[in-house]
């Protein structure tokens, strides 16, 4: 299900690494650039070019938070729910965030558009409540500034 | 006061590029350990400057590299890994500095493959810091058409290239042997030590992984010496401290102060203390893995054995305040949720003993706890604890729990008694 071009630019980066399998992070992220997520054929398709079983390299996808093995929508929000966040009200944005999309942590909306996920510390504890819409950090959040923030992207 | 840190550092505008930062003094230490010190002397430099780890641990870093295989008969390929993982809840310091200075990260990373002989640095970073990422690769390849980074550094027979790991995310990639597995293209569970990563680390060579922080304090220990170093500092311990506050302070945020300036004035003085209506209730004093402190702690000076003796750790240096009005048993629940999902699932005490503890936690927190419960949490902190598990995720998960129940019991036991959270 990889595009040639697709082929291509992860056979190039395995070329910068030592051994093949090292390079299967990053193949994995180059295969949600292009498609967002890493589905059971791509895992296939990567494990063969990274000389790795399908299993080991599934083994290594699940591993890590943010390569996703179930399609998400064309947004990942990222929530910050840990301690700091906590104490100063993510509780309360997550709240607001589910009422407004309609969907619970781990949930993408029905027109594809966000997936609702929660995250570990984003190191930006003295802007809290945090949270990250795909590469884009959002600090001091309030309910306004969600809704605001829910209209800025397509 | 100094603060050589972050003295370049000013968020309103754009860090210095690589003409701005030799304007500043940038790349002094790279050209004077190329032309003054063998590989050795620097590694001594750092040892009698005593500048201990800030990534966590504590340890000492001179000491650390002593340990790396040295001379002809060492391997030829040795590796720098900076941790630039910075995950622990919290903590937000490592940040300031990768976006604020990125050629004082790199500068730092030259300085201190020279004193190991490493050929090879990474910087292991987070996904999410994308501005540090974006900024790192720029001074990178300034630094590269400058000479500073690959073959032959400034005309040198000292060859060092660069590069960043952008991490997938997993807490467990910010521990030493976790991050040398996700590196390799595994899952980031820890690795059994002896061997260490110095003698054996990434793909099985002599290995360094050191946090920013402590990593961007070597070019000024080169460039003033180790008494100057110490001298910075208000206590045993040298050198100069991002310290941070988060919570419900008026003024959440870092500040680069001597080594071992006390709790009481980071969090009153800097911080603006409590928001008004509230009281300080607790501080965990370095992210989420150590020890719950109290009021009677507030006059202890911020250094590793300071806050060792008070019963907690400094770990990152970066306080998060917990205030009256915040229930110590939510909070706790919020800690061991963290905990229970980062784990690696590698060793039963910690792949099954924290999600149990936290199912008490939540149990406890919706009225439904009973007596006992807090029994068998305390028996938990001791099956979790220090030597009994694979890696210290879970020991420093149980250091939160079992100081929360030394100085918060009554809380606990309201939940018990009232069935419910007096909070809500």
């Amino acid at each position: 299900m990889l595009s040639k071009k697709e082929r291509q630019e992860i056979l190039k980066e395995i070329g910068h690494y030592p051994t093949k399998r090292a390079a299967c992070v990053e193949a994995l992220k180059l295969v949600q650039k292009h498609h967002r997520w890493v589905s059971d054929e791509a895992i296939q398709e990567v494990a063969e070019m990274v000389d790795m079983s399908p299993a080991d390299l599934d083994g290594v996808a699940t591993f890590f938070n943010l390569i996703y093995r179930r399609p998400v929508g064309r947004h990942v929000i990222l929530l910050c729910d840990s301690v700091s966040c906590w104490l100063l009200g993510c509780g309360y944005i997550c709240r607001h965030l589910s009422e407004r999309l309609g969907i619970g942590l781990g949930e993408t909306t029905a027109d594809d558009k966000y997936t609702l996920l929660p995250m570990a510390c984003l190191g930006t504890c003295d802007h809290a409540p945090a949270l990250m819409v795909d590469e884009d950090l959002h600090q001091d959040m309030t309910a306004a500034k969600v809704d605001e923030l829910l209209e800025a992207y397509d | 006061m100094e603060r050589p840190l972050t003295r370049n550092i000013d968020p309103e505008r754009e860090p210095n590029d690589l003409v701005g930062y030799e304007k500043a003094g940038g790349y002094q230490a790279v050209r004077k350990v190329l032309k003054d010190f063998s590989p050795e002397q620097v590694t001594q430099l750092v040892k009698d400057a005593d500048l201990r780890g800030r990534g966590g641990a504590g340890f000492s870093t001179g000491v650390k590299w002593s340990f790396v295989p040295m001379g002809d008969d060492a391997p030829k390929t040795k590796y720098l890994v900076c941790n630039a993982d910075e995950m622990e809840p919290g903590t937000f310091k490592d940040r300031v500095l990768m976006e604020g200075d990125p050629h004082q990260l790199i500068e730092a990373m030259i300085v201190s493959a020279y004193a190991i002989q490493a050929s090879v640095g990474i910087i292991f970073l987070r996904w999410a810091y994308k501005l540090c990422e974006a900024r790192l690769r720029r001074a990178i390849a300034e630094a590269e058409d400058a000479g500073y980074l690959g073959k032959n550094i400034i005309g040198s027979d000292f060859s060092f290239e660069l590069a960043i790991h952008s991490s997938a995310g997993r807490y467990m990639c910010g521990e030493e042997t976790g991050l040398l597995n996700a590196l390799e293209g595994r899952r980031a569970t820890p690795r059994a030590k002896p061997p260490y990563p110095q003698i054996s680390g990434l793909w099985g060579k002599p290995t360094i992984v050191q946090n920013v922080e402590t990593l961007c304090n070597v070019p000024h220990i080169v460039n003033n010496g180790a008494e100057w170093f110490k001298g910075l500092s208000r206590t045993e311990e040298g050198g100069t401290k991002i310290y941070g506050v988060s919570g419900k302070v008026k003024w959440p945020g870092t500040w680069e102060l001597p080594m071992g300036t006390p709790i009481r004035e980071i969090i009153e003085e800097h911080a603006g203390g409590m928001q008004d209506g509230l009281r300080l209730r607790g501080l965990l004093p370095g992210g989420a893995s150590t020890d719950f402190l109290v009021e009677e702690h507030l006059d202890t000076p911020m250094d590793f054995a300071s806050i060792q003796k008070a019963g907690s750790r400094m770990g990152t240096g970066t306080i998060i305040v917990l205030d009256d009005q915040s229930c110590p048993v939510g909070v706790s629940l919020n800690l061991q949720q963290f905990f229970a999902r980062e784990s690696c699932g590698w060793c039963t005490p910690c792949r099954d003993g924290l999600p149990w503890i936290q199912g008490l936690l939540q149990a406890l927190e919706d009225g439904k706890g009973c007596d006992g419960d807090l029994d068998l949490l305390e028996q938990h902190t001791k099956y979790l604890g220090p030597g009994l598990t694979f890696c210290a995720l879970a020991p420093g998960a149980m250091e939160p729990l079992q100081s929360a129940l030394k100085y918060f019991r009554g809380d606990f036991e309201r939940h018990i008694r009232e069935r419910a959270c007096p909070w809500r």
